[in-house]
């Protein structure tokens, strides 16, 4: 058993909230006192029917103006997997939360309105899934009962939404005819669609193979903390705690650390405590090397033959979170993994309209929910990989030193 | 079971892998992991976090990942409890020896010493508790260690307004939670940058589900208070909750009281929590029930979530964890 997250990206209007109610409600994740809250809301439903959206809205504002304003998360799981649910407001508005939603995801599903086919929308989350690389994309043409299950308006957004795939780059897309509200091709494959020769999309979801996804090949492991006991008995242990990000360390690998470049050779590797041979992605261990050299929190252990870019220059895809602009000399401290350097803004290069794919050169300023191309200059060097090569050693955030707020999305390239 | 859909598993996916096959953590390996690795960032950023430790099985288990990211090094923090007052003397018991047999520090500050320093008025009435009042006395405990950052044990599936809240959740000075003024959290990187006098909430388990914590405490055998398992216990039956008579709670006349067979589900005050009838005298016993409930957690045990649709927000917003 494994771990899925997930990402469902679509407006209420296209049965996003009904989606995951749906699927949690068919997975018996949802327990009777939480189903008889939200009966006691859908009872001024003139169908009567249980409104599964209302399991998804969490906080006042939301149940009152019927909306999703942050992001939420839930839990399901199966026999075969547990099931992280990042649910992400679709508004124009909240882009900065689906990119957060979408940070953490092996998948994205794209809800499409099979009434509607492709709309602006759908290509603003494909554009997003595409900056945040997520690795699987589901398209779920929802509400086929409305158009009488046709396959002929399926095969339509088919070969719509491939091409906008094509030019987005997105891989592994899976296409699938469902209706949430009816439960069709949710759990069980529907009788609904006899000529689909997919499977239902739990089983979808239950078989993506998000292994592959994990990178073994070129080591990163950022020290977050050095323990180092002083007793009498512990003296001289000295042990760099984190998390093998990606890649595999042995016993006996000679290593290198950035950005000081440093090189050693690992004595020791422990995890909870328990000495083992190895470690891979994405284990927390403890490393010890043969020698005693100048490590703290924020560097990165290496092997000497892969080494990460080292630059002080970075061309960075930037997605604006901060509700003040951005503007070319703005400085900022940049967060990457355990790393904090200060970093400032050079120039703004252009915005992207995620709707359009369009590129804006040279604009004044970025605003809340833009997407930007920038050059920043960090302080110091830092090591790094390009976010679509390496996802986990290429995202890096802004914090706004006056107010401590994370204000931006680097995607560095 | 699950023992053969790992097999299945792996099976299925070694031509895929090839080498690395065997390089694949289970579900509760990566919780572990990531809980290990928010640990781990709360000391590298922090200068003086606190544990909030009560003895109740979630805490436990942040007690044993603390463990996990910290050996053989002391916790970069102490255990903080506030109590109520009201606890369940073996949750109390069983916290005293947990801290001394790990030998780290515990700090324990008493809502009763905040409620007659402050004179701070009590709740009346059958159930009367102290939940509200709880805030008070961690606030001040936050203020007088100047607490920078406060772990806690919440999970995201217990309740819909945590599960909205940042596994870093920034707090002002009065620990109030503002819902729609959340930082983005992106990826596994952590902004725990605060102003003096704000603190920071830590959430390392929020990912868990409550079975993803039962499964661990059995996978690594961990010991819990005695009342998590099967035992004879006089109750009062009220609105379809048992809850157990104590000096706190005040009987009337033709309340329904009776010794029956019950373990608890969460251990929070003896004023609002509620028991469960059972039988489950081991873990794997437990599980099963678990499995095979149709309530959930907070719903079956919690006095207190059922005030209204938006109680946990509400408290949360004026500081409550």
């Amino acid at each position: 058993m494994d771990i899925l997250r997930f990402i469902t990206a679509g407006s209420v209007d296209d049965g996003k909230s009904t989606l995951i109610g749906r699927l949690l409600y068919d997975s018996k994740s949802i327990m009777i006192d939480q189903l008889e809250a939200i009966e006691k809301q859908s009872k001024n439903r003139e169908d009567g029917e249980i409104d599964l959206a209302l399991l998804t809205d969490g906080l006042r504002a939301e149940r009152e103006q019927g909306i999703t304003i942050d992001v939420a998360y839930k839990y399901f799981s199966t026999p075969t997997r547990k099931f992280i649910i990042a649910d992400a407001p679709g508004h124009t508005q909240y882009t900065r939360n689906m990119v957060t939603g979408a940070s953490n995801s092996d998948l994205i599903i794209i809800l499409v309105d099979a009434r509607n086919g492709v709309s602006e929308q759908t290509r603003r989350h494909s554009i997003i899934a595409s900056l945040l690389n997520i690795p699987h994309v589901v398209v779920a043409i929802n509400k086929m009962d409305l158009v009488n299950n046709s396959q002929d308006v399926y095969n339509n957004i088919v070969i719509d939404y491939s091409a906008v795939a094509a030019s987005l780059g997105l891989k592994d897309i899976t296409y699938i005819p469902i209706s949430a509200i009816n439960g069709d091709n949710i759990v069980e494959k529907s009788a609904s669609f006899p000529w689909y020769e997919g499977e239902s999309l739990l089983h979808i979801l239950e078989n993506v193979a998000v292994a592959n996804d994990i990178n073994y090949t070129d080591a990163r492991f950022p020290v977050q903390y050095v323990i180092r006991p002083q007793t009498d008995d512990l003296h001289d242990y000295r042990g760099y705690a984190g998390k093998v990000i990606s890649g595999i360390y042995k016993k006996g690998d000679t290593i290198c650390v950035q950005p000081s470049g440093l090189q050693s050779v690992i004595s020791a590797i422990e995890i909870g405590g328990q000495q083992v041979e190895e470690a891979f992605a994405p284990q927390s261990v403890v490393i010890h090397l043969q020698d005693d050299i100048d490590i703290s929190r924020g560097d990165v252990i290496v092997k000497t033959d892969n080494l990460p870019t080292i630059e002080n220059e970075l061309d960075v895809l930037l997605c604006w979170m901060g509700n003040k602009p951005l503007k070319a000399g703005n400085k900022y401290l940049l967060q990457i993994n355990s790393r904090v350097v200060k970093a400032v803004v050079k120039e703004i290069e252009y915005k992207l309209d995620v709707n359009s794919l369009l590129q804006e050169p040279s604009p004044d300023q970025a605003q809340l929910n833009d997407i930007v191309k920038v050059k920043i200059k960090t302080a110091s060097p830092i090591p790094y990989d390009s976010y679509k090569k390496l996802r986990v050693n290429g995202g890096a955030i802004l914090i706004d030193e006056t107010s401590n707020v994370t204000v931006g999305a680097c995607m560095i390239q | 079971m699950s023992e053969n859909i790992n097999l299945v598993d792996s099976s299925r996916a070694s031509s895929e892998l090839g080498d690395n096959n065997y390089r694949r953590l289970d579900y509760l390996d990566q919780l572990e992991s990531e809980s290990i690795h928010i640990f781990r960032e709360v000391a590298g950023q922090f200068e003086r976090p606190a544990l909030l430790f009560s003895g109740g099985k979630d805490s436990i288990v942040l007690v044993h990942l603390a463990l996990k990211a910290f050996r053989p090094g002391k916790f970069p923090f102490p255990l903080v409890h506030i109590d109520t007052g009201h606890n369940f003397q073996e949750a109390l018991d069983f916290r005293d020896q947990f801290a001394q047999a790990i030998g780290e520090k515990l700090i324990v500050r008493n809502v009763a010493d905040t409620i007659r320093e402050k004179n701070l008025t009590e709740q009346k009435g059958k159930f009367a508790s102290r939940n509200a009042l709880q805030t008070f006395t961690l606030l001040d405990t936050i203020e007088e260690f100047k607490f920078d950052a406060c772990i806690g044990g919440a999970r995201r599936d217990e309740e819909k307004a945590r599960a909205k809240e940042r596994i870093f959740s920034v707090r002002d000075e009065f620990g109030q939670w503002d819902p729609k003024l959340q930082r983005p959290e992106l990826w596994n990187t952590y902004n725990g940058k605060i102003d003096k006098g704000e603190n920071v909430r830590v959430f390392p388990i929020s990912n868990w589900t409550e079975l993803d914590i039962w499964n661990y405490i059995r996978r690594n055998k961990i010991e819990l208070p005695s009342i998590y398992f099967s035992h004879d216990r006089e109750v009062l039956e009220y609105q379809g909750q048992l809850v157990a008579t104590s000096e706190f709670i005040q009987l009337e006349e033709g309340d329904k009281v009776a010794i029956k067979k019950v373990r608890y589900r969460t251990v929070g005050d003896m004023t609002c929590t509620a028991a469960v009838e059972s039988n489950a005298s081991t873990i794997d016993d437990i599980i099963k029930e678990i499995i095979a409930t149709k309530t959930s957690e907070r719903g079956e045990t919690r006095i207190d979530d059922r005030v209204s649709e938006a109680a946990m927000e509400d408290r949360k917003k004026g500081g409550y964890f």
